[in-house]
């Protein structure tokens, strides 16, 4: 048995969800970590609890409410059919979502952690030097949150890399579309496959260490230090 | 003469600050008064990052806050700035970026003050390329001070700059301070809790206390103001006066120093003779006499002076101000019995010896 006789489709799909849903995360991640560090409202605790739900629900909980929202008769599926012409259940779509939501505490928290160790202080000085509220954000809190970041990206990917329960739940097992690699490895193992299942096992792990090792490397030579 | 007017009005779960202050725009104002009395607060609401509801503020014509037209500007938008009192550089930028970070962003027809000027002034050549987390903490504030006046602010806002200094730095910063206020004519607002500082800097004095102004004028009167006594401490109450070295006596090792009243003998200074040199005379180093000592006196400065003002007489207090006339006012700290002996009255003529001159510059070690 060679290694082409591996199906590696589920690996590229695999990255591919997995890049997808942080870019995706950072863009909705963002905000919501700022707004979450800067924040006197009293519906930050609710938004924090909201956040971090992944983290304790069961994955086929979440799953399972998702595949009813996104599917034909869900209004958030209704609402793609009627536009699209196609629910978003057992599509690639409806993984990204699913997967978003998944991840989102592995991202929102690594970057609320990080602006609230900038706290408000390099912001005024910011102001105070002329900086408009945009200006201060891309030029002095993103690149004093970069640790933040880089964690977050990390997480966010290595963590949609191993999830089973909701993309089973929400994007079914169909080959080139939704059948990633946790699930790939499930199949071949379900039926003694053991050599294929090997094949990718190891290959995740690998890679997990690689990205984890380079990450590492990184942040300890990132010129910034906040907290 | 164009004026700085403030009206603020902020409330805090524990702390209420009530300010209504005009102070000329011009010369070094000192905000002085005790921790938790609201200087920095009162800092914060001139540079806008505090709200005050009803708020107003003006320098001169342009007005910045006045909530009644709904007009407040944030604070990028106000051409302010704002030295905090820690030095807040950006920590992934270097010295020199820090620096420009604010000139970048000002139309270039308001660039006064050029990028050589500051690094000049105040000595930062050989930092420009380094990173602000290897440089010292008085190092650091010369930077934050650099990148506030790179963008040509017409008010320079200052909470406590040199309370990260040691004491070299800090009388190196202090007298660069100085130089701002003549060779830029930016007016500058300075907060501090360290009277040396307000004695050495001060042209107008905003003296706060519990949230409210407390006295505010020229330095030199609000020092010598009978009733100070209820908003500075004791130990510093005392007449300012501005005085000029005259010549030094190496024999005895003193200096003399004219001023618009005579002269008077200190401790030789290491300073040339023409220079001007601020100095204050506490109150409580200052004694009476009706007629010229009979006995010889170890006093070496005796003036002539006349009572001015006789200072507030409380009962459980046996200490009364005297404010007298010597060419300029001059205060002193007498008890009760002393002024029934000598029964002072406004008007009368009589010896002021003084003990001690307290020289601001040195007061700093």
């Amino acid at each position: 048995m060679t290694l082409s006789e591996v199906d590696l489709g589920p690996l590229w799909l695999t990255l591919r969800l997995a890049g997808v849903t942080v870019i995706v995360l950072l863009i909705i991640g963002t905000p919501i970590a700022w707004w979450l560090a800067h924040t006197r409202s009293r519906a930050r605790t609710v938004v924090e609890a909201v956040v971090a739900m992944p983290l304790v629900l069961p994955p086929t909980v979440l799953g399972f409410y998702l595949l009813v929202l996104l599917g034909p008769h869900g209004w958030i599926g209704s609402l793609s059919q009627a536009v699209t012409g196609s629910a978003l259940s057992f599509t690639f779509t409806g993984l990204v979502i699913a997967s978003a939501l998944y991840s989102l505490p592995f991202v929102v928290q690594p970057l609320h952690g990080a602006f609230e160790a900038i706290g408000r202080k390099p912001l005024e000085a910011a102001w105070s030097l002329r900086a408009s509220k945009l200006d201060t954000f891309l030029t002095i809190a993103s690149p004093m949150a970069s640790r933040g970041y880089l964690t977050a990206i990390v997480l966010g990917f290595a963590h949609t890399l191993g999830e089973f329960g909701v993309v089973l739940m929400v994007g079914g097992n169909i080959p080139g579309r939704t059948k990633v690699l946790s699930i790939a490895i499930y199949d071949h193992v379900e039926v003694l496959e053991y050599t294929q299942a090997h094949v990718l096992s190891a290959g995740l792990l690998v890679f997990s260490f690689l990205v984890l090792l380079m990450v590492y490397t990184v942040n300890r030579r990132l010129p910034i230090h906040v907290s | 003469m164009s004026e700085l007017t403030a009206r603020f009005e902020v409330f805090f779960p524990s702390f209420h600050l009530q300010v209504k202050a005009s102070v000329p725009a011009e010369g070094i104002t000192v905000v002085f008064g005790p921790s938790g009395c609201g200087k920095t607060t009162f800092l914060r609401c001139l540079a806008g990052l505090e709200r005050s509801p009803d708020g107003f503020l003006a320098l001169g014509e342009q007005v910045w806050q006045d909530e009644t037209h709904n007009i407040f500007l944030p604070l990028s938008q106000r051409p302010v700035g704002y030295v905090f009192q820690e030095p807040r550089l950006f920590p992934h930028q270097s010295v020199r970026s820090n620096l420009l970070f604010g000139w970048k962003r000002i139309p270039k027809s308001e660039r006064h003050i050029s990028l050589d000027q500051v690094v000049g002034i105040l000595g930062l050549d050989s930092l420009l390329e380094r990173r602000p987390t290897h440089l010292s903490g008085g190092e650091q504030q010369r930077v934050a001070i650099g990148r506030a006046l790179l963008t040509s602010p017409r008010l320079l806002l200052m909470d406590e700059p040199l309370s990260s200094l040691d004491v070299h730095r800090k009388r190196e910063v202090m007298t660069f301070i100085q130089r701002l206020d003549k060779e830029f004519r930016i007016p500058i607002i300075y907060v501090s809790h360290a009277l040396h500082e307000v004695v050495q800097l001060a042209r107008t004095l905003i003296l706060l206390r519990e949230g409210s102004v407390a006295a505010i004028g020229p330095l030199a009167e609000v020092f010598s103001q009978v009733g100070s006594r209820r908003v500075i401490p004791d130990s510093h109450i005392g007449a300012v006066i501005d005085t000029r070295v005259a010549e030094h006596d190496m024999e005895f090792g003193l200096t003399t120093l004219n001023f618009s009243g005579g002269q008077l003998s200190v401790p030789h200074q290491h300073s040339s003779i023409g220079e001007s040199l601020r100095v204050q005379i506490l109150a409580r180093d200052v004694s009476l006499v009706a007629s010229p000592p009979a006995f010889q006196t170890s006093v070496l400065n005796v003036l002539d002076a006349t009572v001015l003002e006789i200072g507030p007489i409380e009962s459980n207090q046996p200490f009364v101000d005297i404010k007298l006339d010597i060419g300029c006012p001059l205060l002193a700290t007498i008890t009760r019995k002393s002024l029934a002996i000598l029964k002072l009255q406004p008007g009368q003529k009589v010896h002021a010896q003084i003990k001690a001159v307290a020289l601001t510059q040195d007061s700093l070690e």
